[in-house]
């Protein structure tokens, strides 16, 4: 997992709620056996049209969009399947945090267990966000910090073990394996 | 001093608790079966080879395979490649996986395999007071039990396979407390969506549900797991159910149950797992079953559940809500009963077991599904298709003129090959009306086996209780 410290990017705004994970990825690009290149099928029935065109309507498909590592989104996002090709193909793609008043619990998990940060925002910051798409922000997963352009600097939670897996670059199976005798105790104790 | 009283999830959590979590760190979580599936395991088995790892616990992981296989027999049992090329290496590199790591694989060809989430409690092993991990979110399914189940990403299926523990922080608990009889032709489906639009589809976020009450006592297993299954639809961690008589007598006798000496001694520590009276939850909700009339869903998400005779609701201001409709094809203010239908799934984790297809049965027979429609069954597990060939329920649907298919997922998420088409509408017994959840531009409507079988016989939408 590659470290993340702090991320300056233009956002990108995606306002739905509910933005499922069949969204994400939809089910029948899921018969893969690797992570890689995913981010080619990124919401892919939202971005294509039936034939493979891409729907230049469809924001991530706007010339603005281009190059923007932070998506802002509706409350609830990465509802539905347990499918860590979600956060797989959004990275794939190029965006390394998500925003949004609130996130499902596997797929916040699914996120940071690849170094895609998950950051939750109170419901007035995140409408502030939605309705400015394209403003550069700075997002300090030290500090547990997004800082407007404004100068508006607002705290979002995070796990302090994922924050700190996240700051190292490093998995949590490493500290799990290392658990491996408190693992057998137990294991005999049962 | 008297202990503090404790909920059902909290013992069962406690007694898995190898560390317990600190403001540093998460708990670490054993966890007692691991349920294993083609499509979210192979990059877990790579991350073992990539470090060298053995899996811990072979015993303790099955697997089986049911995503992304076909339900026609011949692609199933041979004479037919499987059609999806992506599909068949799934299969086979499955196979080489449980091969290589010692892990037992209830194959595409085996008499026990099906739908992960109906074999593991129909072969005894989901039992009350484990922990049930398995790499798909419909997980909650074995918390009908009295387990604490939950879905997990492919991550933690490699940390499980290599650890047989997960890091985890506590969730809060949620009381869902049903009280009342359910009435004829309403079902556990019919329930849980109503609870689903009771509590939103992120109202159980970060939580774990208690389902409770006499409605819920009054169940039966398949019926319960139908409740538990769509759990993670409001967005909950796990859905829970005590085990009471009804469960034992429903383990009892079940291959990979205890037997014997460790049955009597299972019992014993089963009876302690309930919640004890006074025990707090951190939060409560209350629901009168006998006011549920059969629901049906009419936007894109599960949380979009009317009752069959009722409007779709006018949200003018919510564009989300607008956007549902629109894709859906349906008008803010109109009745759902009565909406064409082209097609009609009778399956998945959430109805399939065999007192489903009976239900649907029921209202199927002597009838014929309505002209231009189709309609696939497909039973949870081959246990399930051949109980129900075994009292001739198969030909009941046959003579109908619906599909009956070999075990699996199916049409429940469009990657195996049985899909709805772009701008089709379908009556599903699945758990996602998602966009696209059945095929690319595909109209999911949410119902009950018994609402599903009236709708295939009217083609449109139609209230079972006019046919039962």
């Amino acid at each position: 997992m590659a470290a993340l410290t702090t991320l300056t990017s233009r956002t990108v705004v995606m306002p739905a709620a509910n933005i499922d994970t069949d969204q994400i990825i939809p089910a029948r690009f899921l018969t893969t056996t690797t992570r890689a290149g995913l981010g080619a099928q990124l919401f892919a029935d939202w971005r294509y049209d039936p034939s493979g065109v891409p729907r230049p309507e469809f924001v991530l498909n706007r010339p603005e969009a281009q190059g923007c590592r932070i998506l802002i989104a509706g409350d609830n996002f990465g509802c539905g399947s347990s499918r860590e090709h979600a956060p797989w193909a959004l990275l794939d793609y190029g965006i390394r945090a998500v925003i949004s008043t609130r996130f499902a619990d596997i797929f916040a998990s699914n996120a940071l267990k690849n170094g895609l940060l998950p950051v939750v925002v109170p419901a007035a910051t995140n409408q502030w966000l939605l309705e400015r798409p394209g403003t550069e922000l700075t997002l300090d997963v030290e500090a547990g910090t997004l800082l407007r352009p404004d100068g508006v600097a607002v705290s979002f939670p995070l796990e302090p073990f994922a924050r700190h897996c996240l700051l190292a670059g490093v998995d949590e199976l490493g500290f799990l394996l290392g658990q491996r005798s408190a693992i057998d105790r137990f294991e005999r104790r049962a | 001093m008297a202990r503090t009283p404790q909920t059902l999830f909290d013992k069962v959590w406690q007694r898995h608790e190898v560390i317990a979590e600190s403001a540093a760190t998460p708990a670490v979580l054993y966890i007692d079966l691991h349920l294993v599936h083609e499509v979210t395991s192979p990059q877990a088995f790579a991350l073992l080879r990539e470090r060298g790892l053995t899996v811990r616990r072979p015993e303790r992981t099955l697997a089986t395979m049911d995503h992304s296989t076909p339900t026609l027999t011949a692609q199933v049992f041979g004479g037919a490649p499987i059609a999806i090329d992506s599909a068949a290496r799934q299969v086979r590199e499955l196979e080489a996986n449980c091969a290589a790591f010692g892990v037992e694989l209830l194959g595409l060809k085996h008499a026990e395999r099906g739908i992960v989430h109906v074999i593991g409690p129909e072969l005894g092993l989901t039992q009350p007071g484990k922990t049930v991990v398995c790499g798909d979110s419909h997980t909650s399914t074995h918390g009908a039990l009295g387990a604490l189940a939950f879905g997990i990403g492919t991550t933690e299926v490699g940390h499980v396979l290599a650890t047989q523990c997960l890091l985890q922080r506590k969730p809060r608990t949620l009381a869902v407390n049903v009280r009342g009889g359910l009435a004829a032709g309403v079902t556990a489906k019919d329930l849980i969506l109503a609870s689903i639009g009771r509590l939103g589809v992120a109202g159980g976020t970060g939580h774990v549900i208690e389902y409770r009450g006499d409605t819920i006592a009054g169940l039966d297993m398949d019926e319960r797991m139908t409740v538990c299954n769509m759990s993670i639809e409001a967005g909950a961690r796990a859905g829970l159910i005590a085990p009471d008589e009804t469960t034992y007598a429903y383990l009892k006798g079940r291959p990979r149950a205890p037997q014997g000496a460790a049955w009597e001694r299972s019992l014993e520590q089963w009876r302690q797992l309930p919640t004890d009276a006074g025990a707090r939850f951190d939060s409560e909700v209350e629901l009168d079953a006998a006011a549920v009339e059969p629901m049906i869903t009419y936007g894109t998400n599960p949380g979009m559940a009317i009752p069959i005779g009722g409007q779709i609701p006018r949200h003018p201001e919510d564009p989300a809500f607008g956007r549902a409709l629109a894709y859906m094809g349906l008008e803010p203010g109109a009745p759902i009963k009565d909406q064409p239908v082209n097609v009609v799934f009778l399956g998945s984790c959430t109805n399939a077991r065999l007192s489903d297809l009976r239900g649907a049965a029921r209202v199927l027979r002597g009838r014929r599904i309505a002209p231009g429609l189709s309609m696939l069954v497909v039973p949870g597990s081959q246990q399930v298709k051949r109980a129900a060939e075994a009292e001739g329920l198969d030909r009941v649907f046959l003579d109908a003129g619906a599909e009956w298919r070999e075990s699996g997922c199916s049409m429940c998420l469009g990657m195996n090959g049985d899909t709805v088409a772009r701008g089709q509408y379908s009556v599903s017994t699945s758990n996602r009306n998602f966009e696209g959840r059945q095929g690319a531009g595909a109209r999911t409507l949410l119902a009950s086996p018994l609402t599903a079988a009236a709708s295939a016989v009217r083609g449109r939408v139609t209230d079972p209780r006019e046919l039962l």
